[in-house]
Formats: structure tokens, C-alpha cells, sequence
């Protein structure tokens, strides 16, 4: 990886590296025993082993090749190893934590492993950690083959992968030792979020740049979403975590948004994490490497590019709908509710514009577990939508909220919809970019998807079933006005659902370490695919055809 | 100091923010339907995809 950096780009990646060194020794002199001198520690650990590979190699002869004759994937393809390491500890959290709810001694009387403590770990190990990498490693292979550019620099892609993944190290051990803001989605403390901020704005430029250097006279859509994606979530991170630190050498801040601001601005910021983060991103995902597996064009591009404006414009009026029947003003809960309803429309013509431009071509769905993969996510994409318009209508809100509905409903679009998406991406991907002939095993990919299908079913049943019950019994009253059943009561009903739930996310993490086992074996033992011209695996890797 | 009230602001974007959602649709409508447009969509939408992996320069 250092051979192909010329000796100025070796040098900043030293620079920076040292510079990033410096801050963690600040951070841990000021910090000391507070968490900020820990996690000091932890920034001197991760730039020194990043300095070592790039000084043990620094006096390597330089790269010879034209450069720009090809495409940059080393980065992608770190980013992808890296996506499903995440995925692994994420989904092995969350499994942890689900067991946790039905047999609370797995705590083991722990501070660091209590259920509050290890769910963040679970949330951002999968959202940041897998969604985040392979949001990266994706994007920058989708702006490179829509552009018919090379990325716009040598450097910054790999600081904008580690940067993010130091951004991620920070947040998950921080959890573990007690540090949260109390905010959803955005648990990491002030000097994480600055670093953030650095990086995120990085991967902007880059992007940009990138896109600047085609010669398409078109910008790809795909590259609408992502780039949605980078500036949004760029706009709610900095907003969100406007906060003033106790000191500077205290990991804890307090925000400076008051009372129901704060509340609005919070869930401003979480829904469209969900939009943003969890679906504009992905469905760049969709609508790159379905159309691309499918070897047939999106049905309508028109209709993209209407619901990608559609997605961008209504979904940032909609996080008032967390907050109906609280201190926010009703009107502004009715438009979070209003705009929720619409997003069905845009959210509809994506999943349904996917589906069609499958037509035509369902034996391949049939015998592609890969382009299956892409397709159970646009169904699983169409229903958590209209399940979750359906959910901010004010009055289904008053069963729904609170209840394990909602925890049911991001994980219908979480393991439905984003996992399944970025898994067919991978299977797509990593024959390609390794210039494999095809996947190691086209029955381990068959097994991953049957595993994460019923896995899926099974969690959201679950809590489909355990959500709705304790819904009900929250809301039973008993002819005297009183309430009919404790809340213990309700918990006790719950016990059979929660072993369910943490049955189906187990089958999901098996599923993920098949995955994981066979990009290994691809990687490792796949032969090399003859002409190193073809970027596309369709041809090669559809069985049957 | 002049005080925004909440009537004026929900007035406000109970008109002007209703204006503001229609002429963004019809400008979003536009531009997707636009003759001319149709050329480079179509090129957009095939030439993903082409084999070629290489970028342009």
C-alpha cells in the first residue's frame, strides 16, 4: 500500500500522523485519569501503528506506473475487510444485548457490560462501523466508475477510511467506559465529534474533486445519493453536537441547546440519520450495483431523479414525528407527521423503479443469490417505508411509540434493507475489485442469504407481535379507570419475543461471519479472472448463464 | 425589538412555505422531463453499463 505513494505523499502521511500523535499526547496530558487521557492513550496507539507500516516503508522505491491510467481500489478494499469486521462485533453486540433482555444475568454484574452501556456499542458498531465503511469503500468505487475518474488524490481517501474508523474506536470504547451525550445515534463525546467534522469534511472535497474530474457530461444519480449523504450528514453532525466541554481536559460536554429545541433538534438530527446516513447512501448502493448485477439499466431514470429530490426535500421535516404528544408545539408535530406521509411517494417510486428494472430478468433473481440479495432489499426498503409513514400518524404513534414496534420497524430497514443492499453490493464488488473469476462459494452466498432472510423474519415478527401486545396492555384499562396490567406485567409477556429476537439477529450474525469466511476464501484461493478490462461480474458470475 | 409571533410564523410558512414545496416540485419536474435532457439520461442510464475499466485519461 505505501509503494503506491510517491515520497511528498509519504511524507504527509507522516506529518499527519505525527500531528495526530501530538493531539492524543495533548488529550492524555490534559485528560489524565479522566476518560479524555484514555482515550489520549488510544489516539498515540492507532497513529503509532499507522506510522510504523508507512516509515517502514517510506524509502521503497517509488510507484513507476501511469497512476491515472487506472483506477485507486486499495482503499476500497480496505474498507470493505474493515465494513465486515464491524459488522461481526456489531451484530455480535446486538445479539449480546438481546440476550441480555430476556436473561439479564449476562450483564455479569459489570459496569461496562451493563444493557445501557453495550446498545450504543451495538447502534454504532452497525450503523457507523459496517454502514459507514461500506458507505465509504462504495461511494468511492461507485464515483470512480460513473466518473471515469480516479479518485482525486493518494492520501486523503486513506485518511478519510482510518480517520473514520479512529472516529469509531473513539465513540465504541468510550461507551464502554461510561462517556455518552445522551443522544441517540450521536452518543461520542465533543473532541470525537470534532475529529469527525475533519474527516467528514475530507471525504466531501474528495468527492467533489472526484466528480470535478469527469468527463461524463452527466452526474450518475447514484452519486446524487451519495453525495446527499456526505453534505447532510456533514450539516446534522456539526448541528446536533453544538456543545460546550466541562473543561478541557474533561471528556464530558453539555449541549447548548435547550429543553424541547434540544428534543427537536436531536430527533431533526436522528431521522435523518435514518434518511441520510441509512438510505440516501444505500440507495447509491441500489442504484449502481443492481442495475449493474441485473446487466440492465435502471427502468426509469426520470423517476430517480424525482424521487431523489422527493427523499432529499421531505425528509428533513420529518423528525418532529419521534416527538408527537410532548412539550413540542402541535403543529410542528402535525408537519413531521405530514411529511412523513408524503415520503411514501418517493420512497415507493425507489423500491418500485428497482423492482422493474428487475423484470424481465427474475430468472436471474431466481438463480442469483446475489441479485437476490439486492432484490429482497428493495422489497424490505418498500415495506419499512410505508410502515414507518404509517407509524408517525399521530394516533398509531400513541400504540406504537415506546414499544418494541419501533424497535421492530428500523430493524425491518436496518437488517432488511441496509444490510441486504450492502451485502449484494460486497458480492458484486469483491470479485471485481480482487479480479477474481467469481465469488468462492455461490452456495455459502445462497446459505448467507437464507440465513439473513429468516433471520430478519424472525426478529420482526417478534417484535411486531411483542411491540403491539405491550402496546395494547400499556393502554387496557379495568372498569374502574385504573390500569389494567403493571408494567411487569407487560415484561413478563414480552419473554418469549425477546428469545425469538435474539434467535433471529444470531442467525443474522452467522450469516455475516459466512459472508465474511467466503470473501476470505476469494480473496485467498479464487483464481485470477482473465481480462483485467471487464469490470463487470455479471456475466462471469451468474450461474445458468 | 420586533417580535416574530406565532401565528406570523405559522401564517408565514402556511403560505410562502407552501409556495416554496410547489415550486421546487415543478422546477424537480421540469428538469426531469425536459426534451433535451432525454440524451444525456439515456447515456446515463447504459453506460454503466459499459465493460471498459479504465478511467478516461
Amino acid at each position: 500500500m505505501i509503494g503506491k505513494l510517491s515520497s511528498t505523499e509519504r511524507q504527509y502521511a507522516a506529518v499527519v500522523l505525527v500531528m495526530l500523535a501530538a493531539a492524543g499526547i495533548a488529550m492524555a496530558a490534559l485528560g489524565r485519569s479522566d476518560t479524555l487521557g484514555v482515550h489520549g492513550l488510544l489516539v498515540i496507539l492507532f497513529a503509532g501503528g499507522l506510522l510504523y507500516p508507512v516509515l517502514s516503508g517510506f524509502y521503497e522505491p517509488e510507484p513507476t506506473e501511469d497512476r491515472e491510467a487506472s483506477y485507486y481500489d486499495d482503499p476500497i478494499k480496505v474498507g470493505i475487510v474493515l465494513s465486515m469486521a464491524w459488522a461481526v462485533f456489531g451484530m455480535f453486540m446486538g445479539v449480546w444485548v438481546a440476550a441480555q433482555l430476556a436473561w439479564p444475568d449476562l450483564a455479569f454484574d459489570a459496569a461496562w457490560s451493563t444493557f445501557g452501556r453495550l446498545r450504543p456499542t451495538h447502534t454504532s458498531g452497525v450503523i457507523f462501523g459496517f454502514g459507514g465503511n461500506a458507505l465509504i469503500a462504495t461511494s468511492f468505487h461507485v464515483v470512480q466508475r460513473t466518473s471515469r475518474a480516479r479518485l482525486a488524490g493518494q492520501f486523503s481517501p486513506w485518511f478519510v477510511l482510518f480517520g473514520f474508523n479512529l472516529f469509531c474506536v473513539l465513540a465504541v470504547s468510550g461507551y464502554l467506559l461510561g462517556v455518552t451525550q445522551s443522544k441517540e445515534y450521536a452518543e461520542a463525546e465533543w473532541y470525537a465529534d470534532l475529529w469527525l467534522v475533519v474527516v467528514w469534511v475530507t471525504y466531501f472535497i474528495l468527492f467533489l474533486r472526484t466528480i470535478a474530474r469527469r468527463r461524463e457530461p452527466h452526474i450518475y444519480v447514484a452519486n446524487w445519493y451519495f453525495m446527499a449523504f456526505i453534505v447532510v450528514v456533514a450539516i446534522l453532525h456539526i448541528v446536533n453536537n453544538l456543545a460546550v466541554p466541562v473543561s478541557w481536559g474533561h471528556a464530558k460536554s453539555y449541549t447548548i441547546w435547550p429543553g424541547v429545541q434540544d428534543a427537536m433538534v436531536q430527533w431533526w438530527y436522528g431521522h435523518n440519520a435514518v434518511a441520510f446516513f441509512l438510505t440516501a447512501g444505500f440507495l447509491g448502493m441500489l442504484y449502481y450495483y443492481l442495475p449493474v448485477r441485473a446487466q440492465r439499466p435502471i427502468f426509469s431514470y426520470r423517476l430517480s431523479i424525482l424521487s431523489f429530490w422527493g427523499i432529499t426535500f421531505f425528509y428533513m421535516w420529518a423528525g418532529s414525528h419521534h416527538l408527537h404528544y410532548t412539550a413540542l408545539p402541535h403543529w410542528v408535530q402535525t408537519l413531521g407527521m405530514t411529511f412523513s406521509v408524503m415520503l411514501l411517494v418517493p420512497s415507493w417510486a425507489s423500491a418500485g423503479n428497482a423492482l422493474l428494472t428487475l423484470n424481465g430478468a427474475w430468472h436471474r433473481v431466481r438463480d442469483d443469490a446475489t441479485l437476490r440479495f439486492m432484490m429482497a432489499a428493495a422489497v424490505f426498503y418498500g415495506l419499512s417505508t410505508f410502515e414507518g409513514s404509517f407509524m408517525a400518524i399521530r394516533p398509531v404513534n400513541a400504540l406504537s411509540h415506546y414499544t418494541d414496534w419501533t424497535v421492530g420497524h428500523v430493524h425491518a430497514g436496518a437488517l432488511g434493507w441496509v444490510a441486504l443492499i450492502t451485502f449484494g453490493s460486497f458480492y458484486t464488488l469483491v470479485p471485481t475489485l480482487w479480479n477474481r473469476e467469481r465469488m468462492y462459494s455461490a452456495r455459502l452466498v445462497e446459505v448467507h442469504f437464507w440465513l439473513a432472510i429468516a433471520g430478519t423474519l424472525l426478529y420482526v415478527f417478534a417484535m411486531w407481535n411483542s411491540g403491539i401486545i405491550q402496546g395494547l396492555m400499556w393502554r387496557t384499562y379495568t372498569e374502574d379507570g385504573a390500569l389494567a396490567y403493571s408494567f411487569v406485567d407487560s415484561l413478563v409477556a414480552m419473554y418469549p419475543y425477546y428469545i425469538a429476537r435474539a434467535f433471529g439477529g444470531l442467525l443474522f450474525l452467522i450469516g455475516a461471519v459466512v459472508c465474511c469466511y467466503n470473501i476470505w476464501m476469494t480473496v485467498r484461493s479464487v483464481p485470477l479472472a482473465e481480462r483485467r478490462e471487464s469490470d463487470v461480474p455479471a456475466a462471469i458470475a451468474v450461474p445458468g448463464e | 425589538m420586533f417580535e416574530i409571533s406565532h401565528e406570523t410564523l405559522v401564517a408565514f410558512s402556511k403560505s410562502w412555505g407552501l409556495f416554496y414545496l410547489m415550486g421546487f416540485f415543478l422546477c424537480v419536474i421540469a428538469y426531469a422531463f425536459w426534451p433535451s435532457n432525454r440524451m444525456r439520461f439515456d447515456r446515463a442510464k447504459t453506460s454503466i453499463l459499459d465493460r471498459e475499466d479504465k478511467p478516461w485519461k
